[in-house]
């Protein structure tokens, strides 16, 4: 089946353990997730959680109904790249000796608008922000030349590129219904 | 006034006394004992039945739940205590059925360090449990108590864990009653849309052979007389899930019986010519659907259903109806018009009567042979006039049950379905009879399932539960042997097995109990189990060698139906 790589955008209440609770519905259904980043979101004590993960619509909307099946998870959207601005960054250790003996990689480093941090004589920290696409780049450029010593890259974060905020709605909604059912119905 | 403060342990018997519990299923532990010394003060207003096992406890809290529609409470200690309850944790997370389980927990300066009888059992218990929860102090309780109790039985019911820690039973605290009813990340009932009534009336007054599945939701959603008038009206044939059997009363002229691996040959063949599919309150389990990629391809299909997630799981349907059935299915009846499908209803009987004769009266009304299982369960059903509650364990004597018994009244089946867990069947029996005092509990088990849990005679003898259990005794694990029979050669791997005297078993604690070997002996045995107070062990000798049929064999189509089995001479 023909994959893509969605974005789940997950809201959750700050409990404990319910990362725990999103990341096992992946392991359920043996789905890798590419990339996970979990912080605190424009809400007070409202978690926001960006994954993003290879897979069909099919099973991506199984999983993000799942999620939002959880209790304490406020809301689960799936997207595509069109949906979202996303972002990642990266940080690069190179050796030094190369880098000065290569022109090659500091035009990559220049052309994927690396930023270079920190120079000693045996290395140089090169941090990149950019589309995940931007981050693998300049990655396999740098690990061709072979001056990489390390790489890490950190989780991809996301935006929707929706005109409405739908957390805010969402909350209001629920503010609204409570209101409604605190008058009008008796338990 | 100055403000009272009381122990965790005792703001948690206030919490549970002012949601209303009145029973509970538990076992004491060195890190509940808290607990337990508070609930001696209140044994006035909590009924607490001492299991003998903590799988029991879980069971009998399911039965009870199963039965009365009330939330069935656990109290049990931490470590093995609360790790034996994860069976029936799960049972119920697979089945829907609403408990609460409040386990012990070592004090909160302890956890992590694996101190006594210490196990992280939120996250164990997470992913099987609909919501899981550690209680780390005292000011906590009420709140955790009561939010446990409303997400326990709202929406699609399910297990929730209260993990307490000593620490937060021996604080004090002031105790404020709370009532959760609200959680703004949770929505129990979806918002129907007027377009999803009406594009599902709309199918339903134009099919020309409509066929309804009818689930367990029915029953959870106390919503079986709309089911009934909405089938009425939609002049529609149902057939119900093994969970679903008495929504709807087995005699009703639309009933076509069970669905799936070991349902009716008619149902399951109709549903492969059926125009439109109408699944009200059910997941479409593997166990229901047969092979998935050939199931109702020719149909259209509504789905009613609670839980948005089931929506398009297994199966993708034309129209979901998400929401309450009790709200749902009038609102969709009011749109129809009467409808008369008979010629469709008719085509049903042809198959009903080819099973009829080639299995159903071969497994009621044998004239030779061993006693079958399937004329006990349909002889104790006729002897209780179908009004008894059917309890029963895992394997053919469940299968076997569940397609014999009549049912005439809701909330009368208690079986583990989801997770068919041997040994659920006596400790959810003692269950049923506290959660439905006043009806007669019939449970139908086999050797194997008994065995399981079998400690529980204990409890029965102590609690005197009028527990009618009828042992199918075959001295095989029946339903595995059929198996190797059908699909591994006949080679009975371990499934022959070595029995004890059960009725010197029963007799040690107390249990009147009889044997019958012989056909005749029967309908009077059955009387004799009615008539004598309290608990009985009747146990049947059965045909050793016996299947569940018909039989969609996995894997196959749900219209594949092996109806009979050759025998090697």
């Amino acid at each position: 089946m023909e994959k893509t790589l969605y974005t789940l955008i997950i809201f959750s209440e700050n409990l404990a353990g319910v990362l725990n609770q999103v990341t096992n519905v992946f392991t359920r259904r043996q789905l890798n997730i590419e990339s996970l980043n979990v912080s605190a979101s424009g809400v007070d004590n409202i978690h926001r959680y960006t994954i993003t993960c290879w897979s069909d619509e099919s099973t991506i909307q199984k999983v993000t109904k799942q999620i939002e099946k959880k209790i304490d998870v406020i809301q689960a959207n799936y997207f595509t790249n069109e949906d979202i601005f996303i972002m990642e960054s990266a940080l690069f250790k190179v050796s030094t000796s190369k880098l000065v003996n290569d022109r090659g990689i500091s035009k990559a480093i220049r052309l994927h608008d690396g930023k270079i941090v920190e120079v000693n004589a045996t290395y140089a920290i090169v941090s990149q922000e950019g589309l995940p696409a931007e981050v693998s780049e300049l990655y396999q450029k740098l690990q061709a030349s072979g001056c990489l010593l390390q790489f890490v890259r950190s989780g991809a974060i996301a935006v929707t590129k929706s005109r409405r905020e739908e957390l805010n709605e969402y909350l209001e909604l629920r503010r609204t219904q409570y209101e409604w059912q605190s008058q009008h119905v008796k338990f | 006034m100055a403000k009272e403060l009381i122990t965790g342990a005792e703001i948690l018997m206030r919490s549970l006394v002012d949601r209303g519990v009145t029973t509970l299923f538990g076992y004491p532990g060195g890190a509940i004992m808290p607990v337990f010394d508070a609930l001696y003060d209140y044994r006035d207003k909590l009924n607490h039945i001492l299991v003998r096992h903590e799988q029991g406890a879980a069971h009998a809290a399911e039965g009870y739940a199963r039965v009365s529609g009330k939330v069935g409470v656990c109290l049990v200690t931490s470590g093995p205590g609360a790790t034996n309850t994860i069976t029936g944790i799960a049972d119920a997370m697979l089945d829907s059925t609403p408990i609460v389980v409040i386990t012990g927990q070592v004090g909160a300066s302890l956890l992590g360090t694996d101190a006594f009888q210490e196990c992280d059992v939120v996250n164990i218990t997470q992913p099987i449990s609909k919501w899981a929860y550690q209680i780390r102090s005292a000011a906590d309780v009420a709140w955790a108590v009561n939010r446990a109790f409303y997400i326990a039985s709202s929406g699609r019911p399910g297990p929730v864990v209260l993990d307490f820690a000593k620490n937060a039973q021996t604080e004090l605290a002031e105790y404020r009653p709370v009532k959760v009813d609200f959680i703004r990340s949770y929505v129990p009932v979806p918002a129907t849309t007027r377009d999803s009534i009406e594009e599902a009336a709309a199918l339903i007054n134009a099919a020309e052979r409509p066929l309804v599945l009818i689930g367990q939701g029915v029953e959870l959603g106390n919503a079986q007389e709309e089911v009934r008038a909405f089938i009425e009206k939609a002049d529609a044939p149902a057939g119900c899930t093994l969970l679903g059997l008495s929504a709807l009363p087995s005699d009703h002229r639309l009933n076509v019986g069970m669905l799936g691996m070991h349902g009716s040959l008619a149902a399951n063949t109709m549903t492969q010519k059926c125009d439109l599919l109408i699944a009200v309150g059910m997941r479409f389990d593997d166990r229901v659907t047969g092979n998935l990629a050939t199931y109702a391809r020719q149909a259209k299909k509504i789905h009613f259903d609670i839980d948005p997630a089931e929506v398009n799981k297994n199966v993708p349907v034309d129209v979901a109806v998400l929401g309450d059935c009790k709200n749902t299915l009038p609102a969709v009846t009011a749109l129809l018009k009467q409808q008369d499908h008979k010629t469709w209803i008719d085509a049903f009987s042809p198959y009903a009567e080819k099973e009829d004769r080639i299995v159903i009266q071969p497994e009621i009304n044998p004239v030779s042979g061993p006693i079958r299982m399937g004329e006990v369960a349909r002889k104790v059903s006729e002897h209780t006039a179908h009004k008894a509650i059917l309890v029963t364990d895992v394997g053919q004597n469940q299968i076997l049950s569940a397609r014999y018994f009549k049912f005439t009244e809701s909330r009368s089946i208690v079986t583990s379905g989801g997770m068919g867990t041997m040994g659920f069947g006596l400790p959810a029996a003692i269950g049923a009879t506290f959660g439905a005092p006043d009806r007669t509990v019939c449970l139908i088990l086999g050797d194997g399932g008994l065995q399981m849990t079998i400690e529980e005679f204990g409890t029965i003898m102590e609690q005197g539960s009028p527990v009618k259990i009828v042992l199918l005794n075959n001295n095989y694990l029946g339903n595995v042997r059929q198996w190797q029979e059908l699909f591994f050669n006949r080679r009975y791997s371990f499934t022959p097995m070595m029995n004890p005297d059960y009725e010197k078993i029963a007799e040690a604690y107390g249990i009147a109990h009889a044997t019958v070997t012989e056909r005749e002996q029967l309908d009077g045995a059955i009387d004799a189990m009615l008539a004598t107070p309290g608990a009985y062990l009747l146990q049947v000798a059965v045909i050793p060698e016996g299947e569940v049929l018909p039989m969609c064999c996995p894997g196959s189509d749900v219209d594949d139906m092996l109806l009979e089995v050759k025998k090697e001479d």
